[in-house]
């Protein structure tokens, strides 16, 4: 099972890469997907995320072909 | 409804009448517009800005934008809508984002333009970078209104 993951603006800067590949294991939560890609960066408070585009919460389970975003709070108009 | 994101500067009132006169659907109905431009400044929480870069998030802006009015319309009797919104590189002066609105009485054209910018500030995923004599820096929130 396999998830595509996306970063966007100052976090993408701050990670150093715009996108992932995760092996998700079943059951696997966006917080897990986090924590399994950088175990050593606590997700900073406040960064928002999606699922498939939707916005979505931590605790949402990924399913296999999901893309899972991670992004600062939005700063649009 | 039509919503659409731009990656080279628009003008919204050339954009806003065309849009109205190619609308037939409208004519002979509309008593109201409401319309809303957002502006690029030159200085940003005391510090001049010379370029911004406006990021987005290639399909899931445009499908929020969209639900936005969505939204908006099933409040509000609507006769029509339209947002457009920068995204790449800004100067001062340019244009970021334009709502209008349009219906037969104005209270529902102001109560939904003000709905659709306040709702497109906190969820639309956009993010700016502001180019200023210190360097370049990313906007960390919104200013209150």
């Amino acid at each position: 099972m396999s998830v595509q993951v996306k970063y966007f603006a100052s976090l993408r800067d701050r990670l150093g890469r715009a996108e992932d590949r995760i092996a998700a294991s079943e059951g696997m939560t966006v917080a897990a997907v986090w924590a399994a890609l950088w175990p050593e960066i606590p997700l900073p408070p406040n960064t928002l995320t999606a699922v498939n585009m939707e916005y979505a919460t931590l605790e949402q389970v990924v399913r296999d072909g999901d893309e899972v975003a991670f992004f600062p709070p939005v700063t649009g108009g | 409804m039509k919503v659409e994101l731009r990656d080279t500067p628009f003008d919204p009132l050339l954009e806003l009448g065309f849009y109205q006169a190619s609308t037939s659907e409208l004519q002979g109905r509309f008593g109201a517009t409401a319309i809303f431009i957002g502006t690029m400044r030159d200085h940003n929480e005391r510090a001049a800005v010379s370029r911004m870069t406006l990021e987005h998030y290639p399909g899931m802006t445009e499908r929020h934008l969209r639900r936005i009015v969505e939204a908006a319309s099933r409040e509000w009797s609507l006769l029509d809508a339209l947002v457009i919104h920068r995204v790449g590189e800004l100067r001062p002066d340019d244009p970021i984002v334009l709502v209008a609105v349009w219906s037969a009485h104005r209270a529902a054209a102001f109560a939904a333009c003000r709905f659709i910018m306040e709702e497109l500030k906190s969820k639309a995923p956009f993010w700016k970078r502001e180019d200023t004599p210190e360097g370049s820096r990313w906007v960390a929130h919104n200013t209150p209104g």
